[in-house]
């Protein structure tokens, strides 16, 4: 295989079994690979070569023994820098985290390598996961490989980043408003975030519990449906991971979409919208048409209240989540005089200018006389916008977006307004307050050549649903030009 | 320029966060958060006096009336070691913090 070749699931299946490569060669191919991108692009933080090179080695034993092979054996996988992983650092993009390693493993990361996958590394992030270009970190920028003077999206760009340019086959990354799905989308590549409670959160960093999801960014659809039957299920270290029973996502893959009705909200189509997105995403719907299903016109009148209330509710939630790093147990401790000054001490040299604004906004909301007026407010209009989504679903199988209004932005376009930042997770973080499964699987390129996304969201637990749509899509729009 | 949040108010916020905030931060913080207060000020006209909060996601999405607990039984947690072995400062079985005196 050539340097440039891009590796699927099933291409290293086959290539291991066949003998063709080993999953050491294949691993230290991967290495080559970041060794020679990575500068560049800065999508890895760390590289855990020896654990990688004892996974390699295991699935190759297993090959020379003629056994059967897990579903991801020898699969280069990198995770995202929010989840932990034992004995590799793991810093969330964050100075505070800087030497913490953790004690630990996340529960998405021990079932990928029981299920045989290499891990990598770690991928960059915008600084605990808050932000939508993956500027907010504090190891730097990451760059989108397809075009380097623009964002990769964020907060999971080092991820998508690393799958877009073949650093990775797959990789996890984290949604809470919009994370996996449109860095997906600004490079080129299928992130889906499952239901909320579908993967267990165990090791995973928290920022907003009630909305933080894991989930896989991919090659393709039937790589993403792989990743995610590995990862899902019920895990008794997450009280909040549903003992709901988990499908073989890969087996429904390839049903047919006929007769499905798919929603399409006015709502999402409206003001701030770029045309090169709307035309696209508009041209996928008429293929997902043309396939057979059923296009039903929508409206889900609580969107336009989505970002409000997100941002209370993930500040809220962040302002408490953050309060623990204090420089006590562990990563970043600026000495002080007294307890208080070595809190303020390290949190003040420990985070960076967007988790600050955001532990601030969030601490505002919460403090005595503006609870009810911005807290408690959110979460009814957080239930309003469910219910869009719940009378949605009473009409229509799946929904179908725009996953982000506009491409990648450049590098430094919008850092000095964060509400224009924030902005660009409009049609994500809908989904993300509900609770419900999406995906963003690319639909095209702007004539520059950026790509764009379009957003499948299906009822709770219809992951399925999600993945059949946006693979049936993707076989259809890579097989007409 | 009439903001809605107060100089003394992003102080007193910082405190409460535990953030040591520059006179420069403070009135960054100060512009930027009266500018998101401005934009989710558009929630104020929504009338949601009879909408209950969501206060659980995954009730609403499993229709399950609690979440699924596990049993309450004693299991072996010998991680005191590895847990301490991140610490700043630690002397067994404690983290050392400086002395804690009235504010």
């Amino acid at each position: 295989m050539s340097a440039a070749s891009t590796w699927t699931i099933a291409a290293v299946r086959d290539a291991l079994k066949s003998k063709e490569i080993s999953a050491r060669e294949l691993t230290r191919d991967f290495f080559a690979r970041i060794e020679n991108r990575n500068r560049q692009l800065n999508a890895y933080l760390a590289l855990s070569l020896e654990r990688a090179y004892a996974q390699a080695d295991r699935v190759d034993a297993m090959i020379a023994k003629g056994e059967a092979l897990p579903p991801l054996a020898g699969v280069p996988i990198a995770i995202k820098d929010v989840i932990s992983t034992r004995g590799v650092t793991t810093t969330c993009g964050s100075k505070i985290l800087e030497t913490y390693v953790p004690p630990y493993e996340a529960t998405a990361v021990e079932r990928l390598e029981r299920a045989g996958a290499v891990i990598l590394g770690k991928t960059n992030c915008d600084e605990f996961a808050m932000g939508s270009s993956n500027e907010n970190s504090a190891y730097g920028p990451v760059r989108n490989p397809v075009s380097l003077d623009h964002v990769p999206g964020g907060s999971s760009g080092g991820s998508a980043a690393a799958v877009a340019a073949g650093l990775a086959v797959a990789a996890l990354g984290t949604d809470t408003g919009g994370s996996i799905r449109q860095p997906g989308a600004c490079c080129g590549v299928p992130g889906m975030m499952p239901t909320y409670g579908r993967v267990s959160r165990y090791g995973l960093i928290a920022f907003a519990s009630s909305l933080d999801r894991i989930g896989p960014l991919t090659q393709n659809v039937t790589d993403a449906a792989t990743v995610m039957s590995v990862i899902a299920g019920h895990d008794p270290s997450d009280s909040t991971s549903a003992a709901v029973p988990v499908p073989n996502y890969a087996a429904d893959l390839e049903k047919p979409v006929q007769g499905l009705r798919i929603g399409v909200p006015e709502d999402y189509f409206g003001e701030g919208l770029d045309s090169e997105v709307r035309e696209k995403v508009l041209a996928g719907i008429a293929l997902l048409e043309k396939m057979g299903c059923r296009r039903m016109p929508l409206k889900m009148p609580h969107t336009d209240y989505a970002i409000a209330t997100y941002y209370i509710v993930a500040t809220a939630e962040a302002s408490s989540n953050l309060a623990r790093y204090d420089g006590v147990r562990y990563g970043l401790r600026i000495p002080g005089a007294t307890v208080g000054e070595m809190y303020r001490n390290t949190r003040e040299r420990g985070f960076g200018p967007e988790v600050k604004r955001r532990i601030m906004l969030g601490t505002y909301m919460l403090s005595a006389g503006y609870y009810d007026a911005y807290y408690l407010r959110a979460q009814k209009v957080r239930s309003l916008i469910a219910r869009d989504f719940a009378d949605a679903f009473q009409k229509v199988d799946a929904i179908i977006t725009p996953t982000a209004p506009t491409p990648a932005f450049r590098l430094g376009e919008k850092t000095a307004d964060p509400l224009q930042m924030y902005l660009a997770d409009i049609y994500t973080v809908t989904g993300s307050l509900a609770g419900v499964p999406g995906i963003s699987v690319p639909c095209g390129k702007t004539k520059c050549g950026l790509p764009i996304g379009m957003q499948v969201f299906a009822p709770h637990f219809g992951e399925s649903r999600v993945l059949e749509i946006a693979r049936a899509f993707e076989k259809a729009s890579t097989a007409t030009p | 320029m009439d903001l809605k949040i107060s100089r003394e108010e992003v102080l007193r916020v910082a405190e409460l966060a535990h953030l040591e905030l520059t006179s420069e931060e403070v009135e960054l913080y100060r512009g930027q958060l009266d500018e998101i207060l401005n934009y989710i000020g558009k929630l104020e006209p929504l009338d949601v006096s009879q909408v209950e909060p969501m206060a659980q996601v995954l009730f609403a999405a499993t229709g399950a009336a609690h979440p699924e607990l596990r049993d309450d039984t004693l299991v072996p947690c010998d991680v005191a070691g590895a847990v301490l072995a991140q610490a700043p400062d630690a002397k067994a079985p404690f983290f050392r913090v400086p002395k804690v005196i009235e504010r």
